[in-house]
């Protein structure tokens, strides 16, 4: 069983003027242990996932259809205090801006131990004894010191690595990173995402590390799903989706990660932006985009399909210009749903 | 921070020069001073000589350098009108106007604050929503109007409150006191409410929208996502959040009480400073006008200085290091 | 040349039309509240407007109103006169055409005096604000003590002053312009920090650089650029201030160094009242409190909601 499963996940915003589809109908899982990528540009949706699997949507915001499923217990229809329990304790967060995810007003030690107590019955002096064990964990130096300043007396990184600490403190099983190294120094950002990997491997902590930078995924991810405009566009081994990317849009992505040896070649960049999530195309919401995009893909919206090791949603694999044409019809009428959760496995 | 501190001091120093300045020029320039103090009958001779005596022609510098002294050691003239050290008559007026500012200021903070910080929770709440226009109300009714409806029903309806004076007093020294009697609170209820609603009401809005700005921030969503109970996240983190801004203008108000009930003193005939300061305006008692102005300038000033202290209390981020405290000024 | 003045004539329309399109006109629409305060608004205003014509009476023809009249209850009470639908004050005068005629009086001054402290603020804002600099120290200095000092005294001691400087028999008749200075000085704080901030803003922007390299004067370069964009938020305050001007010149007359009862406004209507309240005559001086609170509460409701509009972050 995966640790996390998430089901046909539609995340709506109820506004003045209609209601916006910010997730449209998601499908993934996450084991034991694993790093799931979570790439896309802003606005694709990916940072709302997560925000629904902890269930901290921002309202109006609201999960308006599928399950979220951890360790096999739903829990997208939780009542806020069990859910509350589970935060922090068997789902930990990293924010983006380590900056403003510490309150300024107490120290980063009270902070630990009161999460701590929060969720075990640790003594204020055993949950002070776990925090600076921690901030030795993460890599503070003189964690005795450091643990009664305030985080106005740490640097951007250290904050970070204090937030890391924090979400990590009751040793949760998965961590939801939601772009965590976005507001750091390009120096620190590798440090921090080491950091993290290599803890995660030590607790057997499950991530989704959520990010629009693809070269953070190429190193930390096992597996990865591009997110485009509230759908999966692609998901699969993070090998197979890097060096063999099926959807235009992932080859677009690729094409713009700068590498150094190709030092020649102009950096690639994919035509015109994202759609608002008010006028998102028919068919499939890349299309205006596409380098590729013929009549069907304006008309149809394509599902995700297997293609190879990696599934993805595009019709170029379809039809009489797909390479697997008897296949992947054969697979779509059969497993649909729940085949999207285990194929993806390959 | 004894930089920090300095730095305020020297402000309050340059505020209190800036006020003394008016003060003395309100005091030197209109009207004229000799003709305040004698009768029609002295000569123009005699005049003269009061006004040499007076040092009222020596150059503009020397006197106000002098009028600064004197108000220094709590000097400050005589009263046009009732021809007595003006200094003695706001003495004998303070106790009233300092207990009557007192006790509102800690009625508008026991209900303003919890008031705010329970609509900023609910913000869509009925409750929150019927405190909130009821506010709109308490802001668009003038004080004045307030005092009357009060003393329309409780005094002359219902005949519950006096509607006028301190009531009983105890005298402490020279400090007369309404605090330690049944009647003297009796008297003090509907003033207090009177001076207060407006200070209840602001602070209370104040806070619901600290609160719903500070709700909003990252480091709230952080401490939810660490599944901290409702209570840690709204009065360990956000509350505390929100005191910088609510102790900055709830220190401002307390200042602006003090100078606020000149209307509910009226209102009420509460014997204090107030009521002095609007009887010198209505006859032109410049040395009364100069004087409170000077003296509301000093409690604005001392307020400040406590308000700045208290928000090393509050603040890490400005125990620290002194040179990011200017941002706070 | 003859292009800049193109642009920056219709500068001036541009920032009326983007003040005025958008989402203001919608959340106006949808907002009853604020529809109500409007037509409540415009009901004072009309009523000042026509006064003379819609009151039922003349509270000052002397030769309308008798004794007789006097202390009359609203009509619905008992003894209560169908000719007074408020009651009568103890000189016989019709309460509701006192309120009227009050009103005019009360939205007079509260308008003067706002126009007074917005050409004063937004004057002293934009040479703050584009000149910088010692005069910018000073004019900001200036207002930060007046701030911290409530409006209300700093308006007394005006009064006070400018009472001790006109000589007494003409202290009647300068009645309104000692009020509307009084009130328009000590509230002139709120439009030059504004304004300032934006001029700051706008300076530096490189169509005001251009207009500035081509050799414009600056005095045109704040009338035609920088003026334009900073008219919402002026409008904000002075709509909030209009209700602060009534309150303050309702109280200034009902502590009594207001306008004198031969020309009441709705203050002195309730500072006259007052003294009968316990006597039983309540309508005296309860309905002109209560039309003056009406009026404020109406402007408040429009200035809250025409801030909102204005800014939808601030909600």
């Amino acid at each position: 069983m995966p640790l996390l499963e998430v089901e046909n996940l539609v995340v709506e915003f109820p506004t003045r003027r209609g209601t916006l589809t910010a997730v449209n109908d998601i499908s993934l899982h996450i084991d034991e242990g694993e790093v799931l990528g979570v790439v896309g540009e802003s606005g694709a949706g990916k940072s709302m996932t997560g925000a629904a699997i902890i269930g901290l949507l921002e309202p109006p915001g609201r999960v308006a259809s599928g399950r979220i499923l951890l360790e096999g217990e739903r829990i997208d229809n939780l009542p806020y205090e069990k859910m509350r329990r589970i935060r922090g304790k068997r789902i930990g967060a990293i924010f983006q801006d380590p900056l403003t995810s510490l309150n300024p007003l107490y120290s980063v030690g009270r902070q630990l131990v009161e999460t701590i107590q929060t969720h075990t019955d640790l003594s204020p002096t055993q949950a002070r004894a776990r925090a600076i064990e921690l901030l030795t964990e993460v890599g503070i130096p003189a964690p005795e010191r450091r643990v009664d300043q305030y985080p106005h007396q740490f640097s951007g990184g250290m904050r970070q690595r204090v937030v890391i600490a924090l979400a990590l403190c009751v040793n949760p099983r998965l961590i939801i990173a939601d772009e965590p190294t976005t507001a750091l120094d390009v120096s620190i950002q590798a440090q921090i995402i080491a950091l993290l990997k290599r803890l995660c491997r030590e607790h057997g902590t499950a991530v989704m590390l959520v990010t629009h930078d693809m070269g953070v995924i190429a190193e930390t991810a096992d597996r990865v799903a591009v997110m485009y405009a509230g759908r999966i566009a692609e998901i699969g081994p993070v090998r197979e989706v890097i060096k063999n990317a099926k959807h235009p849009y992932t080859h677009g992505l690729m094409g713009s990660i700068p590498s150094i040896g190709h030092d020649s070649e102009r950096l690639e960049q994919i035509p015109g932006s994202m759609p608002r999530l008010t006028d998102i195309p028919t068919g499939c919401a890349f299309n205006p985009r596409c380098p590729h995009a013929f009549d069907k893909c304006r008309t149809v919206r394509p599902d995700l399909l297997p293609i190879e090791d990696s599934w993805t949603a595009c019709w170029l694999y379809d039809g009489e210009e797909g390479r697997n044409k008897e296949a992947s019809k054969k697979l779509v009428a059969e497993t649909k749903a729940d085949a999207v959760l285990e194929g993806n496995n390959g | 921070m004894v930089a920090f501190i300095l730095r305020r001091l020297i402000q309050s120093l340059f505020v209190m020069f800036f006020v003394a300045l008016v003060s003395f020029s309100m005091f030197r320039f209109v009207g004229d001073p000799v003709n305040q103090m004698v009768g029609i009958e002295t000569s123009i001779a005699e005049r003269e000589a009061l006004r040499e005596r007076l040092g009222l022609n020596d150059p503009f510098m020397v006197q106000f350098g002098r009028y600064i002294g004197k108000a220094a050691t709590g000097e400050f003239g005589i009263s046009y009108q009732h021809k007595r050290p003006v200094a003695e008559m706001l003495v004998e007026r303070m106790p009233a106007t300092l207990e009557l500012a007192l006790v509102s200021a800690v009625f508008s903070l026991l209900l303003g604050v919890p008031m705010g910080v329970y609509a900023g929770l609910n913000r869509d709440g009925f409750i929150s929503k019927v405190l909130l226009s009821v506010s709109l109300v308490g802001i668009s009714l003038p004080t004045f109007l307030i005092g009357i409806l009060l003393i329309f029903f409780f005094s002359v309806q219902l005949n519950l409150l006096p509607s006028f004076g301190r009531g009983g007093l105890i005298d402490i020294g020279l400090w007369k006191t309404g605090l330690l009697t049944i009647d003297g609170w009796k008297s003090l209820i509907m003033p207090s409410i009177t001076l207060g609603l407006f200070q209840l009401t602001l602070i209370m809005r104040l806070v619901r929208s600290e609160m719903l700005e500070v709700l909003r921030t990252d480091y709230i969503k952080f401490a939810r996502a660490r599944g901290l109970t409702n209570r840690a996240v709204h009065f360990g983190h956000a509350l505390k959040n929100t005191l910088v801004p609510v102790i900055t203008i709830t220190g401002l108000q307390l200042g602006s009480i003090i100078a606020f009930a000149i209307i509910t003193e009226t209102v009420f005939q509460w014997p204090g400073m107030g009521q002095m300061f609007l009887q010198a305006v209505t006859t032109v008692d410049i040395p009364i006008m100069a004087a409170y102005l000077m003296l509301i300038a000093f409690f604005f000033v001392v307020i400040n200085l406590i308000v700045d202290l208290l928000y090393y209390v509050v603040d890490p981020r400005l125990r620290v290091d002194t040179g990011k405290a200017s941002g706070h000024g | 040349m003859a292009d800049t003045n193109m642009t920056s004539g219709s500068g001036f329309m541009d920032g009326m039309r983007r003040f005025f399109d958008g989402d203001i006109w919608y959340s106006f629409t949808r907002s009853p509240v604020t529809m109500v305060a409007a037509a409540i608004t415009f009901l004072y205003f009309f009523m000042a407007a026509f006064g003379p014509l819609v009151a039922p009476h003349d509270p000052f023809d002397l030769a309308s109103i008798t004794l007789l009249d006097a202390s009359l209850p609203p009509a619905w009470m008992e003894y209560g006169d169908p000719r007074f639908l408020l009651g009568t004050d103890i000189q016989g005068r019709d309460v509701l055409s006192a309120i009227i005629y009050g009103s005019r009086v009360s939205l007079l001054i509260g308008f003067a005096s706002v126009i007074l402290s917005l050409i004063l603020g937004v004057g002293l804002g934009l040479i703050s604000g584009f000149v910088g600099g010692a005069i910018d120290a000073f004019i900001m200095r200036v207002a930060e003590i007046q701030l911290s000092f409530p409006s209300i005294l700093i308006a007394l001691l005006i009064n006070g002053v400018l009472r001790g400087v006109i000589e007494l028999q003409n202290q009647a008749d300068l009645a309104y312009a000692v009020l509307i200075l009084s009130i328009g000085l000590s509230n002139w704080v709120q439009y030059a920090r504004t304004v300032r901030g934006s001029t700051m803003v706008e300076r530096n922007k490189e169509y005001v650089q251009a207009a500035h390299v081509i050799g414009i004067r600056p005095v045109l370069i704040m009338w035609r650029h920088i003026l334009p964009n900073v008219l919402g938020p002026v409008l904000v305050i002075a709509t909030i201030q209009l209700a602060l001007a009534i309150i303050a010149e309702a109280t200034l007359s009902f502590l009594g160094v207001g306008l004198p009862p031969t020309e009441p406004s709705l203050g002195t209507l309730i500072r006259v009242g007052n003294d009968y309240l316990f006597s039983g005559e309540w309508w005296i001086t309860i309905f002109p409190g209560a039309a003056l609170a009406i009026l404020v509460l109406a402007v408040n409701l429009l200035g809250d909601w025409l801030r909102d509009a204005l800014n939808p972050k601030l909600r």
